[in-house]
């Protein structure tokens, strides 16, 4: 095992930390009750979920160990009122400042497989532990690692751009045109970053909530282009589910694989 | 008094008699089992949609504690191109919900030549939402009218432009 020598290699971002990563086709989301919201004193409530189906509690609830919301004035704060159902996680916001809040969850994990007297063996922890993880005598180790987002845009007021600035790991998107102010027929413009630089040529896949209620998915896809850049003219008004997900890209672990993921959930309301 | 000098060169710039508007608008009456009288804007826009004028803007302002102020957001065009950079209430613009019948409101704006629309936004709790524009071009050479008109939350909507 060669890792250790090449964990000095790495930053850790103090806001990052472990969240499990969703290696399935199962959609991790948050929906907030309002994502435009007027008045001095205004709350959101927060649905947030591992689910199949947009946008229904259909499979686990969404782990918010790492919950965080970044204030407009650039201070974070935790939600109130987190409760963790069957199915779903709930919370809520107390907007106490005019401008837009980023909430979010966001993951830097190492991950390991090996078997050890014939016996498999899974590990998953921060990536300067890797190192340490795997025992002596261990077959057949495939490591991974990987960073994951999930972030959702609310403003009270006027809409503010201070939450959006990238801190360059993994996948994000720098709004062009404002998350909270998204109408039908408009082409909404957004940027994709790996690592801070421009992802080009991604795949982005958007797809709207109430599942149920049609009997296609929805679902369509846009390429970034060579600036990272992409957009969107949401064809209806709703809660819009958008992810953007890369893998096996090089990784500074010797022989793991990276895993990158981006999720968010836009609203977007009739003109 | 240095301060009085550019305070009065700018009175002097205002002219003596300004172009006005007359805007009507019908809120109707509404047969519904739990009726509130609806929040209500009306702005005048330019072609490009952005705000040229604030009319009116009608809400809950007698709710304690600013409650109404958590419901502009539903006036959501008018929430979108003015609302939110605005702290309410606004002088001469900003009151209390009116009961169904016809209103009426004017202005003196104060308008660049162009083309711009009349716009009149409803929004009611537990009812609907409508927006209903009517266009017009700014100066008008002699009194003018236009109208519009609702099909579900506004009723009739007449301006008329004086010259």
């Amino acid at each position: 095992m060669t890792v250790r020598r090449h964990l000095a290699l790495f930053v850790t971002a103090a806001v990052l930390a472990a969240v499990p990563f969703t290696a399935t086709a199962h959609r991790q989301w948050i929906v907030p009750s309002a994502t435009v919201l007027s008045g001095d004193d205004p709350w959101v409530s927060f649905d947030a979920a591992v689910s199949n189906e947009l946008f229904y509690a259909d499979h686990n609830p969404l782990k918010l160990d790492n919950l965080s919301v970044e204030l407009p004035d650039g201070t974070y704060a935790a939600p109130e009122n987190i409760a963790t159902g069957k199915y779903r996680s709930v919370f809520d916001l107390h907007l106490t400042q005019p401008g837009t809040y980023k909430v979010f969850t966001a993951g830097d994990n190492a991950m390991a497989s090996y078997e050890l007297n014939g016996e498999k063996k899974r590990w998953r922890g921060k990536k300067d532990e890797i190192g340490t993880a795997i025992p002596e005598g261990a077959t057949n180790v495939e490591l991974s690692e990987g960073q994951n987002r999930l972030e959702v845009f609310v403003t009270r007021g006027a809409p503010t751009d201070t939450v959006f600035k990238p801190i360059g790991l993994g996948l994000e998107l720098v709004p062009v045109t404002h998350p909270n102010d998204l109408f039908v027929g408009e082409a909404a413009s957004f940027k994709l970053l790996l690592d801070g630089q421009p992802a080009k040529g991604v795949e982005v896949t958007y797809i709207p909530g109430n599942a149920r209620y049609r009997n296609g998915t929805g679902e369509a896809k846009v390429t970034t282009g060579d600036d990272g850049s992409f957009q969107i003219t949401f064809p209806e008004a709703g809660m819009f589910w958008v992810n953007a997900t890369q893998q096996d890209l090089p990784s500074q672990i010797e022989g793991a694989k990276r895993r990158v993921g981006y999720t968010t959930v836009l609203e977007v309301l009739n003109p | 008094m240095r301060i009085a000098v550019p305070a009065l060169a700018l009175l002097s710039a205002v002219p003596a008699s300004a172009a006005g508007v007359t805007v009507s608008v019908e809120i109707p009456k509404l047969d519904v089992a739990e009726y509130h009288k609806p929040y209500l804007a009306i702005w005048i826009e330019k072609s490009d949609q952005s705000v040229a004028a604030n009319l009116a803007v009608w809400y809950g302002t007698k709710l304690k504690e600013n409650e109404g102020e958590k419901w502009l957001k539903d006036l959501r065009q008018w929430w979108r191109r003015a609302g939110r950079d605005l702290k309410m209430p606004i002088d001469g613009v900003s009151g209390p919900t009116r009961a169904p019948g016809t209103e009426t409101v004017t202005a003196t704006p104060t308008l660049e030549p162009g083309s711009y629309s009349l716009v009149v936004e409803a929004a009611r709790e537990s009812g609907g939402r409508e927006v209903v524009k009517v266009p017009f071009t700014w100066p008008a050479e002699a009194a003018t009218s236009a109208s519009g008109a609702g099909t579900s939350e506004l009723g009739a909507i007449k301006l008329d432009i004086q010259p």
